[in-house]
């Protein structure tokens, strides 16, 4: 426990059963497990995102090019700098969409549910063939 | 049992207000819908002092005042799923027995994250969200655990007080 070396007396009040780290065991595992299949499945440097709204594909667009798209005729804007795509605009709420970091490796998303908008990063294989069906 | 009401009452103020404090203090750990869930501790400790029942309503209360007062639609639907599960699973932990309450709040705060999962997946119709799970599984270990170390103070002090069932 790191707690107890900086505050003794509140760590000593931690006491934490057994059961309680097999808990703690299994929800790292689990973690763990989901995060190396990501990085497995994901790979790096995938070609391009997918944008949806309400289920339906708005466009295909290329991440090897910066551009700004508008999506959903205006209610959100996407920006493509260096091969990552952010959300830098919304008309949303919450705005979580904006806040959530900038999307790049394959299967990664950013979604801006009060607009039913969905940013997908595609796989590098699909790319090409995605761009030209666009 | 006007006593219960009244105990009712306060836990609901309480929790609401939790639910307040929290939008005023947005905790931001840089990933979104990831945050302490102060109100959750109200939860637990109403878990340890009120009949289950009365937790759920508690929790079911809770949402529906401050999903009106500070969210929206979507967000008392997220709300619900989450708190819905968190408090079912942690009820079945308390139960089985063995857990602390610093475990019992950990399992709370992971499958809250893992209740509003699965709606955020059926809502966008989009599976691929499943990347998410190992960050939302460690933030909630981690708010959980937060929030366990403080019910577990706060119950510490209030052994002797009773809802007088």
């Amino acid at each position: 426990m790191k707690l107890n070396m900086k505050k003794p007396e509140f760590a000593e009040k931690i006491n934490l059963q057994k059961k309680d780290w097999i808990l703690i065991g299994i929800i790292l595992f689990v973690a763990g497990l989901a995060f190396l299949l990501h990085e497995f499945i994901g790979g790096k440097g995938a070609g391009c995102v997918t944008v949806k709204v309400n289920g339906e594909i708005q466009g295909v667009y290329s991440l090897s090019e910066d551009q700004d798209i508008e999506i959903n005729g205006g209610t959100n804007r996407l920006k493509i700098r260096n091969s990552t795509a952010d959300m830098t605009e919304a008309d949303c709420p919450d705005k979580l969409c904006v806040n959530q970091r900038a999307v790049s490796k394959n299967g990664e998303s950013i979604i801006c549910l009060p607009n039913k908008v969905i940013v997908t990063v595609d796989s590098s294989e699909n790319s090409e063939f995605d761009a030209v069906a666009q | 049992m006007r006593d219960r009401v009244a105990y009712f009452g306060v836990f609901t103020a309480l929790a609401l207000i939790f639910s307040y404090v929290e939008t005023l203090i947005p905790i931001s750990f840089g990933i979104p819908g990831v945050k302490l869930g102060l109100a959750n501790l109200i939860i637990v400790i109403a878990l340890f002092k009120l009949k289950l029942k009365e937790t759920y309503l508690l929790s079911v209360v809770r949402i529906l005042l401050s999903g009106f007062l500070f969210g929206n639609y979507f967000s008392i639907i997220y709300s619900l799923a989450g708190a819905l599960l968190s408090l079912s699973v942690m009820a079945l932990l308390k139960r089985a027995g063995g857990f602390s309450i610093i475990g019992i709040s950990i399992a709370g705060g992971v499958f809250h994250n893992i209740g509003q999962l699965f709606v955020a997946m059926a809502v966008v119709e989009m599976f691929q969200a499943a990347y998410y799970i190992p960050v939302l599984l460690v933030a909630g270990l981690l708010t959980g655990c937060l929030i366990g170390i403080l019910a577990q103070e706060m119950l510490k002090r209030l052994v002797h007080w009773q809802t007088g069932s």
